[in-house]
């Protein structure tokens, strides 16, 4: 179970390759990547700010991550999510769980998604032509995360 | 002549308070050291209290309906949690990361 906040991008051919190493007993892999869009709210966005709580952040990320270990058959899990300053079309967060069948990964991963959108400490702040806005929550976020 | 101790009916609290994303732009730091004087135990909610008495963007901010929430040494806390000297207490904003 790995957990990392990073400014740095990164690579999921990599990082699933090395999620997946040794272990003869995955035969599932699920993953997600979320991107920075260029529009929000019908307003164009030039990029995003990400902002964290160093020290709370990784905290609430093995949290979640353990909380799928204990409610999912899975086999491992890593997440990934930037910091800093990111372009529309960047990479800002990687999901990806192990486990030996499709129903659990999937599940898995959606849940650590979730429980991420509405538990960790990340704000995005987003760059517009005219000026700069913190992005408000979304009350969809908040059911996503209570369906488990 | 043996010197009495100095003691105090209400002990001093000194916390250090961060103000995280959309809060430390409408107060303008990122955050500060509050000592808490009073009678009684100091709580999360003292501190809300001394800080919304500062009026302007802090009762604002801080006011009833607006979704604000709290943690104690990196750990989320409810208003009534009892702070300790030296503790981090941190506002936070509704997250949106992911």
């Amino acid at each position: 179970m790995t957990v990392r906040v990073q400014a740095a991008d990164f690579d999921i051919g990599a990082e699933i390759a090395q999620l997946r190493e040794g272990d003869r007993s995955v035969g599932a892999i699920a993953s997600f990547i979320g991107t920075v869009r260029d529009v929000n709210d019908a307003s164009t966005i030039t990029g995003l700010t990400l902002e964290h709580y160093p020290g709370m952040t990784e905290a609430a990320l093995e949290e979640i991550v353990a909380e799928a270990r204990r409610r999912f058959d899975i086999l491992d899990a890593l997440v990934i999510h930037r910091i800093g300053a990111l372009a529309p079309g960047d990479q800002i967060v990687l999901v990806a769980v192990t486990s030996a069948h499709r129903g659990t990964a999937f599940e898995a991963c959606e849940f650590v998604m979730d429980w991420l959108k509405t538990r960790a400490p990340f704000w995005k702040k987003e760059r517009l032509p005219d000026g700069e806005r913190w992005v408000e929550a979304r009350a969809s976020d908040d059911e996503a995360a209570q369906r488990w | 002549m043996a010197r009495m101790p100095e003691t105090s009916l209400s002990a001093r609290v000194s916390v250090r308070v961060v103000y995280l994303a959309r809060l430390r732009d409408a107060f303008g730091n990122s955050g500060e050291t509050l000592a808490l004087e009073g009678n009684g135990t100091p709580t999360v909610a003292s501190i809300i209290d001394t800080l919304r008495d500062r009026g302007g963007a802090w009762s604002h901010e801080l006011a009833p309906d607006r979704a604000v929430r709290f943690a104690v040494n990196h750990r989320l806390a409810q208003r009534t949690q009892v702070v300790a000297d030296g503790d981090e207490v941190a506002l936070l904003p509704p997250v949106t990361g992911g």
